[in-house]
């Protein structure tokens, strides 16, 4: 292990180490703790300019209740979780059928349709700006939360796609070989030998791509107007209009839209890490 | 291991004999079975847009149609191109583009940094490490609201401290309580030359974030032997690091390399929330937000001039994918 464990040093280091752990991490994180204290004062420690020193009372519950009945963010809610799920499940799906192709036929155009779908992840969002925002139009679908969803899914299948490829490539070619001497079909190989084995990607993949979906604001912009089909990402930036000045209100807002992605996280973290670090450790 | 064995023809299986052309061919038509639905909507929604984004930059167009469906635009050829070369909006978007670029980097070795300290089995470690990789998962709008907030010279973190160490507070003739400060706090993100480097530094929280996370995972596939063998050999600390550790993290430094850039050059939402490309004439703009600025901006309306700089964007973008496509096909090939 690199660097040397901490236990094999001297007494002092590993207190001075110790100490400089819970240091470090609210220096870190200061900028979050300090949104947080301010989402918990009541009004008055606001106006009286009573930002920084010890609350005058504790208002959390108030504060984060009053998001909720003074504003739509209720709906900004509904709709990122109506966005969020169904791409999710459009984008994994079809993946895992794309991703199985690409690593199990060997067909000459295999690698470059594999590089084709790699290579549309790292575009940048404004070569498709305006033509995707011209075809949710004349689908009739702009500004609803359908039309959203149909593009997060087409482009999020070309990371979920690299993502699938690779974890099915790495599993043992002779399973699938055995079950075609036996004559199963490709598709029931696929659906009873293959999709198993992928869960733990599954897993992985609906983590990220429910917290690359969640947290996008730039196509909530682009593709939405009206507070019918408004995600969260988008709605906070009208709350901060609306909550003018009342910053109590604005910071507990803001924290509100990042608790579903974090509670992901939290629960589901080994998935999560093993997604964004993979091929960290090969290559 | 090159040559698979052919698979052996099971004719004598009884109910596959009368064969038809599909079952024959399966092999070769299951794939593209498979890959359709896949293929069809990230042509529609990825490839052709690229395409269209690309044509529309030789025309001028305010995006509007006409009454019989034709559109209003007009073929100028490479006129968009030519007028990004006097726009100096453009260049300051370019600019900060570099800076993000070059910024950003640090993100990297301040990554590497954080892992290295958090790389220890002491108790509560897990609780540290997702600590520390938490601004990761927040959404950039509200990093963006968060260091908005951190940066205001009234009452944000950075005024506070400001105010503990250059003001004072004074209780006038009237009896009122004034602020008196030797140096006004600054107001980073309505100042033209800081607010980009401010905006950065907010950019980074998270990156950082994602780079310790990539340097955790690598430092935990890090061969024991070799570092048994590098303390053998007397070689301790920055030497260690250097000659044995780093090395074995390439693949980990690669692809936070990639996610570095590619995060550089997509910097859009925390400019949106934090300055919209003020203050002045756009000081904090970079092309992704010059681009949404001109064609769909409060002001915007030139569609063409908007897809000019996105193409400019997407072909800078498009140097990394070549490089990042190279290595993963030598990968490929080494298989």
């Amino acid at each position: 292990m690199f660097p040397r464990p901490i236990e094999q040093t001297s007494g002092g280091t590993q207190i001075a180490y110790k100490t400089l752990l819970p240091i470090s991490l609210f220096v870190w994180l200061l900028p979050l703790i300090a949104i947080f204290m301010t989402s918990i004062r009541p009004a008055e420690d606001i106006n009286r300019g009573n930002m920084f020193g010890w609350p005058s009372g504790f208002n959390m519950i108030d504060n984060y209740t009053r998001v909720f009945t003074e504003s739509n963010a209720v709906q900004y809610f509904l709709n990122s979780v109506l966005i969020t799920v169904p791409t999710v499940a459009i984008s994994v799906s079809l993946a895992c059928l794309a991703g199985y192709a690409l690593a199990i036929y060997k067909f000459r155009v295999a690698l470059p349709l594999f590089f084709l779908f790699v290579a549309g992840n790292f575009i940048p969002f404004q070569i498709l700006m305006i033509p995707v925002r011209e075809l949710t139009s004349a689908l009739n679908m702009y500004d609803t939360v359908q039309g959203l969803v149909l593009f997060h899914a087409a482009f999020q299948t070309g990371f979920c796609t690299l993502f699938m490829r690779n974890f099915i490539k790495a599993l043992p070619f002779e399973l699938i070989e055995s079950a075609r001497i036996e004559g199963v079909g490709e598709f029931r190989i696929f659906w009873h030998l293959v999709l198993p084995l992928v869960r733990p990607a599954i897993a992985a993949l609906a983590v990220l791509i429910f917290t690359f979906v969640w947290n996008d604001f730039f196509w909530a912009t682009v593709l939405t107007q009206g507070e019918a089909s408004k995600p969260i990402t988008a709605g906070i930036r009208a709350l901060n209009g609306q909550f003018v000045s009342r910053w109590h209100l604005v910071s507990a807002a803001s924290l509100l839209a990042a608790v579903p992605p974090v509670l992901m996280f939290f629960l589901m973290q080994k998935h999560f890490i093993a997604g964004l670090t993979m091929g960290a450790t090969k290559g | 291991m090159t040559a698979t064995p052919a698979v052996p023809v099971n004719a004598a299986d009884g109910p596959n004999r009368q064969s038809s052309w599909l079952r024959r061919n399966r092999i070769k038509v299951a794939p593209w079975l498979f890959l359709a639905p896949a293929l069809i909507f990230f042509f529609v929604y990825v490839i052709v847009p690229i395409i269209r984004s690309i044509s529309i930059s030789f025309y001028k167009w305010d995006g509007l149609y006409q009454a019989d469906g034709t559109s209003n635009a007009e073929w100028v050829g490479l006129q968009n191109y030519i007028n990004l070369f006097s726009d100096d909006r453009f260049y300051t978007a370019l600019y900060n583009n570099v800076l993000w670029l070059v910024l950003f980097m640090l993100a990297v070795p301040i990554g590497l940094g954080i892992a290295l300290f958090l790389n220890q089995t002491v108790t509560g470690m897990r609780f540290y490490k997702s600590m520390f990789f938490f601004p990761f998962v927040i959404s950039q709008v509200v990093v963006g609201l968060i260091y908005g907030w951190f940066y205001n010279p009234d009452f944000g973190v950075v005024g506070s401290l400001w105010k503990l160490a250059f003001c004072e507070e004074v209780v006038n003739i009237v009896g009122n309580l004034r602020t008196v400060c030797s140096v006004d706090p600054p107001a980073v993100l309505e100042s033209e030359d800081y607010a980009t480097f401010a905006i950065i530094v907010a950019g980074l929280w998270p990156q950082i974030a994602y780079c310790m996370i990539l340097y955790l995972t690598g430092l935990n596939n890090v061969s024991p032997d070799q570092i048994e063998a590098g303390r053998l050999d007397n070689a301790k600390g920055w030497r260690m690091l250097w000659y044995v550790i780093i090395p074995q993290l390439r693949p980990a430094t690669f692809i936070a390399v990639v996610v570095t850039v590619i995060g550089a050059l997509r910097s859009f939402d925390m400019i949106a929330i934090m300055t919209r490309g003020g203050p002045g004439d756009g000081s904090t703009t970079v092309l992704a937000y010059y681009m949404y600025e001109v064609s769909i901006g409060e002001y915007g309306g030139r569609f063409g001039y908007g897809s000019a700089i996105a193409t400019v964007l997407f072909l800078i973008m498009l140097v990394y994918i070549s490089y990042f496509l190279f290595r993963m096909y030598q990968d490929e090939k080494g298989q």
